[in-house]
């Protein structure tokens, strides 16, 4: 499978990555029930917005390298939603779709949380212990700087993961340094693991912070509406090169495509049972095959 | 008996900041961070002449570590530098999930390692550095005895794909190797050949060693000395081969007997070959505030107590 992009910008096939958000909506529910573990909440709350940087907005090559010099680069932060990010890479070219039969499986490359130790393809730092994949993106940003490469990096972090000081450390850092080609995007859920971000720790506004530290900030209200999204990281992107890091603040809904498990926690790290999957995979009709 | 004299006392941090302005000149992948201690890390004359391989990340050191993993990705070699406690018990879970799991080429260079920070007392000084490091799968762990040595080792590492944690003092110590010497990661270097006992050590304790040496062969005993610059890999070789002549040995680090060379030699021993061991090394202590001397005096990481050790060692043969 190529992993160039079929459509561009201008012109994309929403139809086309709808149906690719369908299935991997399956990908996520059929992982984590087969090994009984996982978190498909967020992962759920998470695939449009994968299936349109991996399909439409990141510049991608061919074959995958470490160093990904020569093309945007994409660093997930909060690793526990590695089920959509597993999906969209092999559904996009980077392994076998067959793989995603191992997650969480004993030798497998899909560890729980993303890691490089396995050398999986796509995959180019582990995250898991929450808070680190800003510091991370703002580096391979400032190496793209070094190295006159001109492509952009994008990471991706929860709501409730800005809890964890070192995003302040990085956010004051990329702003300071004019790492104006990075492209931090924060999942909105409003959703942690033991309740409301509201309830467990109150952030206040997350947009007047990041342009207190002198960020762009540019809203994506529909987070699972692919055109959305679409339309949202193309202004992101316009926005770069201007002397400052961008934060897209993306409003999803965890669970998102199950009804059962929309608005509520309780799914943030809990896989369904077997009549569970059943109504989840009936509200989700295959489209492109399943694993 | 070989013996060591030194002509001047230099720094292992000036020889840190020469080894990395050198770096600058020849390898235009190496780049470097500081979280607001370049004139402690003798990092000025890479800046000078490199500013746009330079990094400062004010104190944020988790941040720095985060930024250095980052910067690999795209080809390029980070030197962090900061202190030897904030550069790693602070930032252990940067270090463990970013660096070492995700396997990358990282430089961690700490000044200020052990109780040589003095003054500022137990929060500015560590001595569990070493056993934090060496627990990290991948980590290679290295600790040199004076300044050509630290300059040399600045060198290797840049060319060695893989973290590596390097860790070197405050004060002024002699300098006593060789000045274009050739840094071997992983290679023990025996310095002085011995029958009765074996003394293996590491950063300052070296030069600790040999000044212990010369008083034990007045005594009549004949002292191997081994540098062990390198903690991980272990050269297990050359401990194994020179106890296997000496019958005992003593261990000498500036670090808790906890976690330290000392550790690692006897899980040596014990596999291969069990033989009286004795430590110097703190005795599961915070450091406190005083002159690195004092110190160094209270907690008995000295010549004497190399030599008291020696005593108590070959007792036990």
């Amino acid at each position: 499978m190529s992993r160039k992009k079929t459509n561009n910008l201008n012109m994309p096939n929403t139809q086309q990555l709808e149906d690719l958000t369908t299935q991997v909506r399956r990908d996520i529910l059929r992982m984590v029930h087969k090994v009984n573990s996982g978190h498909p909440g967020g992962s759920l709350g998470c695939a449009e917005f994968f299936v349109a940087l991996y399909s439409e907005i990141m510049d991608r090559k061919d074959h995958f390298d470490m160093d990904g010099i020569g093309e945007d680069l994409f660093f997930l932060s909060n690793g526990h939603i590695s089920p959509v990010y597993y999906s969209v890479l092999a559904r996009t070219g980077y392994f076998s779709v067959d793989e995603l039969n191992t997650f969480r499986l004993i030798n497998s490359r899909l560890q729980g949380h993303p890691t490089t130790h396995e050398g999986l393809p796509g995959i180019r730092i582990a995250s898991g212990s929450l808070g680190q994949g800003m510091s991370v993106a703002i580096g391979a940003a400032q190496a793209k700087k070094l190295n006159g490469d001109q492509h952009l990096v994008y990471s991706l972090h929860g709501d409730g993961e800005l809890q964890e000081g070192q995003n302040w450390e990085a956010i004051m850092y990329a702003s300071a340094k004019k790492v104006d080609n990075l492209i931090s995007t924060i999942d909105l859920n409003g959703k942690q693991i033991d309740g409301a971000t509201d309830d467990v720790l109150p952030m206040g506004s997350i947009r007047a912070k990041f342009e207190a530290f002198g960020w762009t900030v540019i809203d994506i209200e529909e987070g699972n509406k692919i055109e959305a999204i679409l339309k949202g990281m193309a202004e992101a992107k316009a926005e770069t090169g201007k002397g400052k890091p961008v934060c897209v603040l993306l409003k999803t809904m965890m669970g998102n495509g199950v009804d059962f498990m929309m608005h509520t926690h309780a799914w943030h790290g809990k896989a369904p049972n077997d009549e569970q999957l059943e109504s989840a995979l009936a509200q989700n009709a295959e489209t492109l095959g399943d694993y | 008996m070989k013996t060591y004299t030194y002509t001047e006392k230099k720094d292992t941090r000036s020889g840190f900041g020469a080894g990395l302005t050198e770096l600058g000149r020849t390898n235009p992948n190496v780049v470097a961070l500081c979280a607001d201690l370049i004139g402690s890390l003798k990092m000025d004359q890479f800046i000078k002449e490199n500013p746009e391989r330079f990094f400062q990340v004010g104190i944020a050191e988790a941040n720095m570590m985060g930024i250095a993993a980052g910067l690999t990705i795209g080809g390029k070699i980070p030197f962090t530098g900061t202190f030897a406690n904030f550069s790693t018990g602070r930032v252990y879970d940067q270090i463990r999930q970013s660096i070492a799991y995700s396997g990358k080429n990282v430089k961690i260079c700490a000044s200020h390692a052990g109780l040589t920070l003095g003054e500022d007392g137990a929060t500015h000084q560590i001595l569990e550095d070493i056993g934090l490091m060496k627990m990290l799968p991948g980590m290679t762990v290295i600790n040199t005895c004076d300044y050509n040595q630290t300059k040399a080792a600045t060198i290797a590492i840049a060319d060695h794909e893989g973290p590596v944690y390097l860790r070197f003092g405050r004060p002024a110590v002699p300098v006593f190797t060789p000045e274009n010497q050739k840094f071997e990661i992983g290679k023990a270097i025996k310095l002085t050949e011995g029958t009765d006992v074996t003394i293996v050590a590491t950063g300052h304790l070296v030069w600790e060693a040999l000044e212990a040496s010369k008083v034990l062969h007045e005594k009549g005993i004949s002292v191997e000395v081994i540098n062990i610059h390198t903690i991980k890999p272990l050269d297990e070789k050359a401990i194994l081969e020179s106890v296997a002549k000496t019958g005992c040995v003593v261990t000498a680090e500036e670090h808790n007997f906890l976690g330290g060379l000392g550790e690692s030699v006897a899980r040596t021993l014990a596999l291969h070959n069990p033989t009286p061991q004795e430590f110097v090394a703190t005795n599961d202590t915070f450091g406190e505030s005083g002159t690195p001397a004092q110190l160094m005096e209270k907690y008995g990481l000295n010549s004497a107590s190399i030599v008291e050790k020696v005593q108590t060692v070959i007792g036990r043969k």
